[in-house]
């Protein structure tokens, strides 16, 4: 099986969907000729032509409110956000149209559009390049939000979005891009929204998160047990919105002791749900507190090197909560 | 009138290509949507349904849109006033007081929101929400999708002054323009935004603001619906041949409050607003029909006394009807059938 960056296996399914299906296009700011800032979308305007890959006029709101119309008149549109720092201008089409439309009209009308954005910091994009908007949208129903953390789930996670008849939240990270390379099939797959899956087993502590922060976790669990013996079991929630509650209480009851990671902030942040799930649940089966490892509530991070190597979680953060709460 | 040999001269609507009947049916229309307006107004007062807003002195320049417009084909985009507007491309009275009664069997939301929020898949009505403007964007895509479709699909939005003033007003501009997409935007200018006037909305012409953004602006007088019928079918043209968007900006005056919850009384005068009571472009068309041999006081009282059994029917019905149940009224947040999965609840 081919072995490929996070960035190629989420083109690669806006690729094959497209040839898959006429009513696919994506639409954003650079996207087309350019394909894309960070090259997510390159070769398709060549291959697809200018309307399929198009270059919209740089307004956030218009991209998602044109994508939400021709979502409504039976295209799948694409939408991407150049960074998820620049969507909250779009935040208005997308709470109050994308997530309403079906609910409002009494089934009459869907709106199955997508639209991507790249999360996360640790590239020195400073304030506005970096940050984490999941907590702004999560909660809202009638909305999906996705957020892979590895090239397959990239792509099949992607692929189920674009399939998928109601508007899709795509969170991309942009540090995985390039960093993340793991083996993806040729042959045409997705992977269900509303499934977590589990990392690694593990039977001492469980750790539980999305996105780029896992592997720092699978880092630091395969040193906690090469070194000291302690196993521990990772679930990725791949999907936040519907969170996979039986999945989280699965983990959560493997263990006993639960660590929660995202980069977001800690605060309002999906974790916070995450632990009221199994906190409502499974309370007495527990046999520490729930502790949560997240990004600090400041509104982002810094641009200079070494505010953001402070900010970010890493392998060494994560080793030491994770080993923390094994010896509770 | 000086005849010149025995050529004798057409009448307006003629000149514009509208049969004698569908000038009769642009009347009636207008005449449908101000009495089904004034018994909304009515139940409102009689304590029968909770909302209320009404579109009066609106109706002869929506039904011209309306009538302007082809309905197998293009998308329409109302605003909350256009009562008059969606009757004109296809909506019933029924449905209209099914939606004030907020009953599950209203088209547009089975009573989730609130009447003049309007929808219908099957009438080619897009669904509407409360924060104004964000159909201007949508507009624009159901526009890409027909371009990309290959489809003779005009979508026609409209929009009040006020909201002529988000952004989405003009995003969605911009995109149509840059990609000449087959899109009006029509604003609906009643001088008005709840409590503030035009004066405190913006110092230019919204019209102008076309110029802008690549594509013609048109001010067109709201009583004049034959006038506004023929700006709405060249725009329709130039839009399905390819010539990208055109902005309407119709002048009117809203004779009501912003809505029932509103006492206009508190930023305009009485006499300001009845000095505008002789500017109801629906008489002046029953003139118009009368001048040109179409109509007379025979057929008003039979138009009338129909009218107003449809009206009381609807209303009869409505109020009869059942709400939604609580456990429908939750239901759609996702689709129920998901093919490449299990149902989403």
């Amino acid at each position: 099986m081919p072995v490929i960056e996070y960035i190629e296996a989420i083109r690669l399914a806006m690729k094959e969907e497209m040839e898959r299906d006429n009513d696919v296009f994506v639409l954003g700011e650079d996207v087309g000729l350019k394909g894309g800032v960070f090259g997510t979308t390159k070769g398709l305007q060549q291959q697809f032509g200018e309307l399929r890959a198009l270059d919209a006029p740089l307004a956030e709101s218009a991209i998602a409110g044109v994508a939400i119309g021709a979502a409504m008149a039976g295209m799948k549109p694409v939408a991407e956000m150049q960074y998820s720092d620049f969507m909250f201008p779009a935040t208005n089409q997308i709470l109050s149209e994308a997530a309403k439309i079906r609910y409002r009209s009494n089934n009459d009308w869907d709106c199955p559009v997508v639209i991507r954005a790249p999360i996360g910091a640790g590239v020195f994009g400073g304030l506005y390049h970096s940050q984490c908007p999941e907590s702004v949208f999560f909660g809202t129903p009638g909305l999906k939000i996705v957020a892979p953390a590895t090239a397959y789930d990239a792509k099949g996670l992607l692929k189920a979005a674009i399939r998928d008849p109601d508007p899709v939240l795509f969170f991309e990270n942009k540090k995985c891009y390039r960093l993340i390379s793991d083996e993806v099939p040729e042959e045409d797959y997705i992977v269900p929204i509303g499934k977590a899956k589990v990392m690694r087993e593990g039977t001492d502590l469980t750790v539980i998160g999305y996105s780029m922060p896992l592997h720092f976790a699978m880092q630091a669990a395969e040193e906690l047990s090469s070194e000291l013996g302690i196993e521990a079991h990772i679930l990725d929630l791949r999907t936040i919105q519907p969170l996979d509650r039986d999945a989280i209480l699965e983990a959560a009851a493997k263990t006993g002791k639960v660590l929660i990671v995202h980069e977001d902030n800690k605060t309002g942040g999906v974790g916070a749900e995450v632990g009221a799930i199994i906190a409502e649940e499974l309370l007495y089966d527990l046999d520490a507190p729930i502790r949560r490892l997240c990004g600090p509530d400041v509104p982002a991070t810094t641009f200079h090197a070494p505010g953001e190597k402070h900010f970010m979680l890493n392998k060494e953060k994560l080793k030491t909560a994770m080993l923390e709460l094994a010896r509770y | 009138m000086t005849h010149t040999g025995s050529v004798q001269r057409m009448h307006r609507h003629a000149e514009l290509g509208l049969s004698d009947d569908r000038v009769v049916d642009m009347y009636k229309t207008m005449m449908l949507a101000r009495r089904f307006d004034e018994r909304g107004q009515l139940l409102q007062r009689a304590g029968k349904i909770n909302f209320h807003i009404s579109g009066i002195t609106q109706e002869p320049s929506q039904v011209a849109m309306g009538f302007a417009m082809d309905r197998e084909h293009d998308w329409f985009l109302p605003y909350y006033r256009d009562f008059a507007f969606v009757l004109s491309v296809g909506m019933t009275a029924k449905e209209l007081m099914l939606s004030l009664f907020a009953k599950a069997e209203d088209p547009n939301s089975a009573g989730r929101q609130l009447p003049g929020h309007f929808g219908s898949k099957r009438l080619r009505i897009v669904t509407g929400s409360s924060p104004v403007t964000t159909q201007v964007p949508h507009a624009a895509g159901f526009a890409l999708a027909a371009k990309m479709r290959k489809e003779p699909s005009v979508a026609i939005v409209s929009f009040g002054e006020g909201s002529s003033n988000q952004g989405d007003f003009h995003e969605g501009c911009n995109f149509a323009g840059v990609h000449q997409l087959p899109v009006i935007f029509v604003c609906q200018n009643n001088q008005y935004a709840i409590s503030t006037p035009i004066s405190k909305q913006t110092r230019g012409r919204i019209s102008d603001r076309a110029l802008g953004y690549g594509f013609p602006g048109i001010q067109v007088d709201g009583k004049d619906p034959l006038e506004v019928y023929r700006v709405f079918k060249e725009a329709r043209e130039r839009a399905v041949k390819g010539e990208g968007p055109t902005l309407i900006e119709i002048l009117t005056y809203r004779l009501t409050g912003h809505s029932n919850t509103d006492n206009d009384m508190t930023y305009r005068t009485k006499d300001e607003v009845d000095s505008h009571r002789g500017n109801d472009g629906l008489p002046m068309f029953k003139q118009y029909l009368t001048e040109t041999g179409l109509w007379s006081e025979e057929k008003e009282a039979a138009m009338q006394a129909e009218i107003r059994a449809i009206i009381d029917e609807a209303t009869d019905y409505a109020e009869k009807a059942p709400f939604q149940s609580t456990e429908e009224a939750f239901r759609y947040v996702y689709a129920e059938e998901n093919g490449e999965g299990e149902a989403c609840r």
